[in-house]
């Protein structure tokens, strides 16, 4: 291999990471944009960057929607004192932000995001990494990022933080559960048997063409949203921060860029949480239910298919956003009411049902 | 005793308790709220509107004809509650005829912006209606000499008001005319 085969792929993840965190940035805008906007108020309209803002009308309009917000909460971010609390475990302290992101960042790798036809004609998935089993990993490394938030409540040495951990971490194992027991039928359904997809997400979208599995399969979609809302500590199962009653949870203890970390992992999950809903039940990037993709052959056909997925993940996000500020939180044990008594025996009765449904449809073709 | 009756509190029906009905209404509702109209002031930009009769930074007002009304009575000296005024009588010019025979006008009208409590006593105490609390609601200042308001200051923070009566007009037509003015 030459030395550009090994310099292409460190670009393109270059890239991806480039434009992941974009949009970690730019949904914190989008938080507060439409959070401003639900309770009736202008939201963040004020920050300038010097010679963009100045141009007469763009400038004037780009500032009224806060586009540049996203940079100077950066930069506030990045300049802040480093302040560490004298009681806390200064190793694992520091370690903590890092392990809620890095899991984030990585299951990007495996992510499909649109497709290509190749030149013998077989429509392939763009993804820095096609794997067989791309569920798999990503659920796996997914769930790594409870570790960041428990390791920054055990560290911080105070009792809120490590409050806001426990919470975290009861809250993780009750709905993992029902999360993988939900997404069980989804493949299932596009695996058919002797097909070579298996677990990988590419599969579940290419068996999407005709309709899309959340008509198919509606309770397993809303279990899988409900899990991936609890996964993301967003509210209304925000039990790890908790604001109300426990300060500010995991991260009371952190400040600037620390926090910042923490604070683009939140958003990151968010996206990736996105990013799966639409890939396994919103079609990933197929255009419409029963209808075929309009998408024209070469470049313009992979452009094409990433900016619909996209759409779809906009769209997600602003789902995730407009509900967080529809909800109350729940209370602790309504989380784990939920999560034990209802989600999971729903969820194994639903991979029951579709477990009988799929062998009696197979046996209808034979 | 007043019979308290007891509400009863049904169960939860069952779509109650799948919760869907509820989150989405609350969807619902959030989501006609985003295209209504916002009701925030974009304050340094935008200012409310002030209603009458606002107690805000009291002022010195000329009459129409641009004279100072303010006599000097220390009326508002007195009665200011945190004593926040300070007045310095003096006489008034003879040269200014128009004015002459009101015989006192304040040489110094000081108001302490820091020390004033906006009650209003000093606008309704005063018999020449020449001290008013008007629309300026937000004072700052660098120092706290710079927040003592001097009487040119207040002056033009007062500008000029109506006036439906020019008492001391009317009182030197009524000397010229050698009546009984008193």
């Amino acid at each position: 291999m030459s030395f550009l085969d090994y310099l292409i792929p460190v670009f393109y993840a270059l890239a991806m990471v480039g434009v992941f965190m974009t949009l970690c940035a730019y949904s914190v805008l989008a938080e507060r944009k439409v959070c401003s906007l639900i309770q009736r108020r202008v939201g963040p309209n004020r920050a300038k960057i010097p010679i963009v803002g100045h141009i007469p009308i763009i400038g004037k309009i780009l500032t009224r929607l806060g586009l540049f917000h996203p940079a100077a909460d950066g930069l506030k971010f990045l300049f802040k004192e480093e302040i560490t609390p004298q009681h806390v475990r200064i190793g694992y302290y520091y370690l903590a932000p890092l392990i809620a992101l890095a899991p984030a960042l990585t299951t990007m790798v495996v992510l499909p995001f649109g497709r290509y036809i190749d030149v013998s004609g077989m429509v392939q998935p763009i993804a820095l990494a096609n794997i067989d089993v791309g569920i798999l990993f990503i659920l796996a490394v997914s769930s790594l990022g409870v570790y960041g938030i428990v390791l920054a409540g055990w560290a911080s040495n105070s009792k809120y933080p490590f409050l806001g951990a426990i919470r975290s971490t009861a809250q993780m194992i009750s709905y993992e559960l029902a999360m993988g027991l939900s997404i069980l039928p989804v493949f299932l359904w596009a695996a058919s048997p002797g097909s070579d997809y298996g677990l990988s997400l590419f599969g579940v979208v290419q068996s999407q063409q005709g309709l899309w599995l959340i008509i198919w399969q509606p309770i397993s979609a809303l279990i899988f949203l409900i899990a991936i809302f609890a996964e993301t500590n967003r509210l209304p199962f925000d039990m790890a921060e908790s604001e109300t009653d426990l300060v500010g949870g995991f991260h009371t203890e952190y400040g600037a860029f620390k926090f910042g970390l923490f604070f683009v992992a939140e958003y990151a999950h968010i996206i990736m949480g996105s990013a799966l809903f639409v890939l396994l039940f919103l079609g990933g990037w197929h255009f419409l239910p029963g209808v075929a993709d309009p998408w024209p052959d070469g470049l313009i056909g992979i452009l094409c298919s990433i900016s619909w997925f996209m759409l779809k993940i906009f769209f997600m996000i602003f789902f995730f956003i407009w509900m967080r500020w529809s909800m109350p939180r729940f209370r602790y044990d309504q989380v784990m009411h939920l999560g034990w008594k209802i989600l999971l025996p729903l969820a194994v009765a639903n991979f029951v049902f579709y477990i009988f449904l799929i062998a009696f449809i197979d046996n209808l073709n034979y | 005793m007043a019979k308290t009756k007891v509400l009863e509190r049904k169960p939860l029906t069952f779509s109650e308790k799948t919760y869907i009905p509820q989150v989405a209404s609350g969807l619902a509702a959030t989501f006609v709220n985003m295209f209504k109209k916002s009701v925030t002031l974009e304050y340094p930009e935008v200012r409310p509107v002030i209603p009458e009769n606002y107690r805000g930074v009291p002022t010195l007002v000329k009459d129409p004809k641009g004279r100072v009304k303010c006599v000097s009575c220390q009326l508002c000296e007195f009665v200011c509650p945190p004593k926040a005024i300070r007045i310095m009588p003096s006489e008034i010019d003879g040269e200014e005829s128009d004015r002459a025979h009101v015989e006192k006008e304040p040489a110094a009208f000081d108001i302490n912006m820091l020390r004033c409590i906006y009650c209003g006593l000093c606008q309704e105490v005063c018999p020449e209606e020449a001290i008013f609390l008007q629309d300026t609601f937000s004072l700052s200042g660098y120092t706290r000499e710079e927040m003592v308001f001097g009487k040119d200051k207040l002056l033009k923070l007062g500008g000029t008001l109506p006036d439906n009566h020019f008492k001391w007009d009317k009182k030197k037509q009524a000397e010229e005319n050698s009546e009984n003015h008193h």
